[in-house]
């Protein structure tokens, strides 16, 4: 069969034949794309829109009794809640700390990396490891080195490097279990920020370093006029990718504070209240609230990619 | 002379942050190792031991020796392995469809599913719960596949439409030319090209069922139904009050070791599936 398909010529089917096989074509291809809808709209869009309803009414989560209607007073509520607006301004807070960092350190590791160097692919194996472990593991190791007694970070900044006066309870104050966890998820997502943008370096072409070598340009010039804007599109992929996974963090989270000493996240509070508190109603609102927030991250980067593109 | 200098302090400098990144993405997992192999008794005194002087296993022989760890395990392999064929089986047809075929509808239906692989799992968190409850699965590893389908199945759709789309054209208009239906020419043709995409695609929506967290947390509920996530991040000691850390470790360092094992077989894969997945979204 093989052979046949490499030594049969390029025929060009008559008109009437295409438009048959045209017409087999669409409705083969809708009879494959059904199991995929089913699935998609069942499991999905249904509990989306199920979602949406639940916010109407004061609903009890996994009990038979009767939902009553209360209007907008789920919203109300949620809105006049300082725990939700704290909540809110910590999961901004994080993402934009976590993807700050791991845009920079992404960037100059995929810089490193594409340098040819010994070891160069033992690297690359390397960095795939920590995106590839469960974010359940890595909060529990690094919660250990975490530790405000047996900590090897406690160990290492009194200790071996004594930059800090006595040992700190980091994932248990108020002023430093944020961006602790911050560092966490630095650790654990540079890697992918790094692959992508790495994917993205590989397809600038190095004659256009070598033109700008002739011509005498630095290597921070060659940098900020080749290599940055070349790679604009990759950047903003690999940003909206771990902005929307930055926005809705629980893992870590729940393991390493369970939302406490201002940790709280949108997703950690909403998923309290849905499973914890069986508040279906109000946890829905806040799952809606929860998209609300991520739309408008969304449109931000839209509109600013599309501001850029028409300069 | 002097550009010599400046070049050697440049490999220098190069060769400073090669190792600091080395150092930064594996030191946590050399800290795990270290925990793992010390000794309650030295663990948990300073100052910190930074290596196991005398080794011991006693960790692992705890872990190995919990029937509870070993279970969540087989949930874990069971639970992602059926969830990752589940999701190839449909979402090959799903992919051939739209990275081959022409039909009406056919940007609508690429939106939704793109729009679908950046979809918040916690937003439906509730109705899938009333869902699993009244389909009777709550705390089954059924409750899971199900609800994994919502990520595991739109990402292997999108991923694997682009491996179909990347095959040459001649391919179909060949087999067409020699009498092939469609259903044959995608049946005979082109699933078997799409081998390595399809091993790709399938890696990387196990590591993700593999690794899901929140999913697992609330649709089960007691300890023999748990996955490994869920299992290490309450793990429980003898005494109620210490934190088995040691343990923990060992466990953390079991579940580890098949991965780097998969990522060292398959890295080159692993990175083309990652960046075909999200560069052309």
């Amino acid at each position: 069969m093989t052979t046949q398909v490499v030594s049969a010529p390029p025929v060009v089917p008559k008109k009437q034949g295409l438009s048959e096989r045209a017409k087999a074509q669409e409705r083969l291809s809708y009879f494959f794309l059904i199991p995929t809808l089913v699935v998609v709209l069942g499991v999905a869009f249904y509990p989306l829109a199920q979602t949406v309803y639940a916010t109407f009414f004061d609903a009890k989560l996994g009990s038979a009794q009767a939902w009553e209607y209360i209007g907008l007073e789920n919203y109300r509520r949620l809105l006049t809640n300082g725990n939700w607006w704290d909540a809110v301004w910590a999961t901004v807070k994080f993402t934009v700390a976590s993807v700050g960092f791991e845009l920079v350190l992404g960037l100059g590791i995929a810089l490193v990396v594409n340098s040819k160097f010994p070891g160069r692919g033992l690297m690359r194996t390397a960095m795939l490891v920590p995106w590839a472990i469960p974010t359940a593991i890595s909060s529990q190791m690094w919660k250990w080195m975490y530790n405000d007694v047996f900590g090897v970070i406690n160990d290492i900044f009194t200790r071996i490097i004594p930059i800090l006066p006595e040992k700190i309870a980091w994932i248990a104050r108020a002023d430093t279990a944020l961006w602790s966890l911050v560092a966490v998820d630095v650790w654990k997502t540079t890697p992918f920020m790094a692959l992508l943008l790495l994917a993205g370096l590989q397809l600038i072409p190095a004659d256009i370093y070598e033109a700008a070598s002739v011509d005498g340009a630095t290597g921070w010039r060659q940098f900020t006029t080749i290599t940055l804007p070349m790679l604009r599109s990759s950047i903003v992929v690999a940003l909206i990718f771990r902005t929307l996974d930055a926005l809705r963090v629980f893992d870590l989270v729940w393991i390493m504070t369970g939302g406490g000493f201002g940790t709280e996240t949108m997703a950690t509070i909403n998923q309290r209240n849905l499973i914890q508190f069986q508040k279906l109603g109000y946890g829905s609102t806040i799952s809606v609230a929860i998209f609300v927030v991520i739309g408008i991250f969304v449109v931000l980067y839209v509109t600013t990619i599309f501001q850029r593109s028409e300069e | 002379m002097k550009r010599k200098n400046t070049q050697i302090i440049g490999n220098l400098l190069f060769w400073g942050v090669v190792l600091l990144i080395a150092f930064y993405t594996l030191f946590p997992f050399y800290w795990a190792i270290v925990s793992s192999l010390t000794p309650a008794s030295l663990l948990f005194s300073t100052p910190v031991k930074y290596f196991p002087t005398p080794p011991s296993l006693g960790a692992y022989k705890t872990v190995f020796g919990n029937p509870l760890f070993l279970r969540a395990m087989l949930n874990s392999a069971f639970v992602a392995g059926t969830t990752v064929i589940l999701s190839l089986i449909i979402g090959s047809l799903g992919a051939y469809a739209l990275g081959r075929l022409q039909f009406r509808g056919k940007a609508l239906v690429r939106y939704t599913i793109l729009s679908m692989t950046m979809f918040p799992a916690i937003a439906i968190l509730g109705s899938l719960f009333t869902m699993v409850r009244s389909l009777g699965i709550y705390n089954t590893p059924w409750a899971l596949i199900l609800t994994y389908m919502t990520f595991s199945l739109p990402f292997t759709v999108w991923v694997l439409s682009n491996f179909f789309q990347s095959l040459p054209l001649e391919l179909e208009q060949a087999a067409y030319v020699d009498g092939a239906t469609t259903f044959q020419t995608f049946y005979m043709i082109l699933l078997p090209l799409t081998a390595p995409g399809l091993v790709t695609t399938g890696l990387l929506a196990f590591i993700s069922a593999w690794n899901e967290f929140l999913y697992a947390l609330t649709f089960t509920v007691s300890l023999e139904k748990r996955t490994v996530p869920v299992a290490i991040a309450l793990f429980q000691g003898a005494q109620q009050f210490e934190i088995p850390w040691g343990d923990i470790m060992a466990a953390a360092v079991v579940v580890t070791v098949p991965l780097v094992v998969l990522v060292l077989i398959f890295q080159q894969r692993l990175v083309e599936g990652l960046t075909a997945g999200a560069v052309k979204g």
